[in-house]
């Protein structure tokens, strides 16, 4: 299993906070994405190749082609702001 | 020595610099920004700002920042204080404070820290306006500003 964390606009727009996925066929982020994109609507507009998406794995910085293995935590997120 | 936190509450940015500096009688040079929170954005009334972050990610970026930073610049000490939660216009948001021997590294280390911070550092902004709540859109400005130090 993976772990899945959404936050800010993401989290409130989705009305998801985290999930569990099986990681079986989830080979990188950019599958996740793929998957999490084929749900449709919000999923589908937030997740589209076009769309400005951040992405961390084990709360490094990552893209992509970062590759996932079991017990990975992945979140997702839209540009930061801080500062 | 280098001090990173991320806090819910207030903090002083006199008394920061004041524990940066530590009667260290080797210090030449103190850069400092503070960050404020402004009463107005994209033209429109901002009464409430409402900071959200990626606990535990947030403090290892602001660690990889600022050790990028040391490892660019011969830097004495770096002070990163973030605010999350709830803040009002006039609240100091972040302080990055640098020690060196001369200004020159404190200065560029400074100004490479927060704009580093900006666009890497998982934090969103919520602000509350006449017109209800937005979250802040993230600035091409910002992101010119990270690319002009050339990431390596």
């Amino acid at each position: 299993m993976i772990q899945v964390l959404f936050f800010a606009r993401f989290r409130e727009e989705l009305g998801v906070e985290s999930e569990q996925l099986e990681i079986e066929s989830l080979s990188c982020v950019g599958d996740l994405l793929d998957r999490l994109q084929h749900r449709g609507d919000t999923w589908a507009r937030l997740f589209a190749e076009d769309q400005r998406v951040m992405m961390a794995v084990n709360q490094a910085v990552a893209d992509r082609k970062t590759p996932l293995g079991e017990g990975d935590e992945v979140a997702l997120f839209p540009p930061v702001t801080g500062g | 020595m280098n001090s990173i936190r991320v806090q819910v509450e207030p903090f002083d940015p006199n008394h920061e610099v004041d524990l940066l500096r530590d009667n260290d009688p080797s210090i030449g040079a103190v850069v400092t920004f503070i960050g404020l929170m402004r009463d107005i954005n994209e033209g429109d009334k901002v009464s409430r700002l409402f900071l959200e972050h990626y606990p535990g990610m947030t403090e290892r970026a602001l660690q990889e920042i600022v050790d990028e930073a040391n490892s660019r610049w011969e830097l004495q000490h770096c002070r990163v204080v973030h605010r999350v939660g709830d803040l009002r216009p006039t609240d100091p948001i972040v302080l990055v404070a640098v020690a060196s021997l001369h200004r020159k590294e404190a200065f560029m280390a400074c100004e490479f820290i927060i704009d580093y911070l900006k666009t890497k550092a998982p934090f969103w902004k919520k602000e509350l306006t006449p017109d209800g709540e937005r979250w802040v859109d993230a600035r091409e400005s910002d992101d010119k500003a990270t690319q002009h130090w050339h990431p390596q």
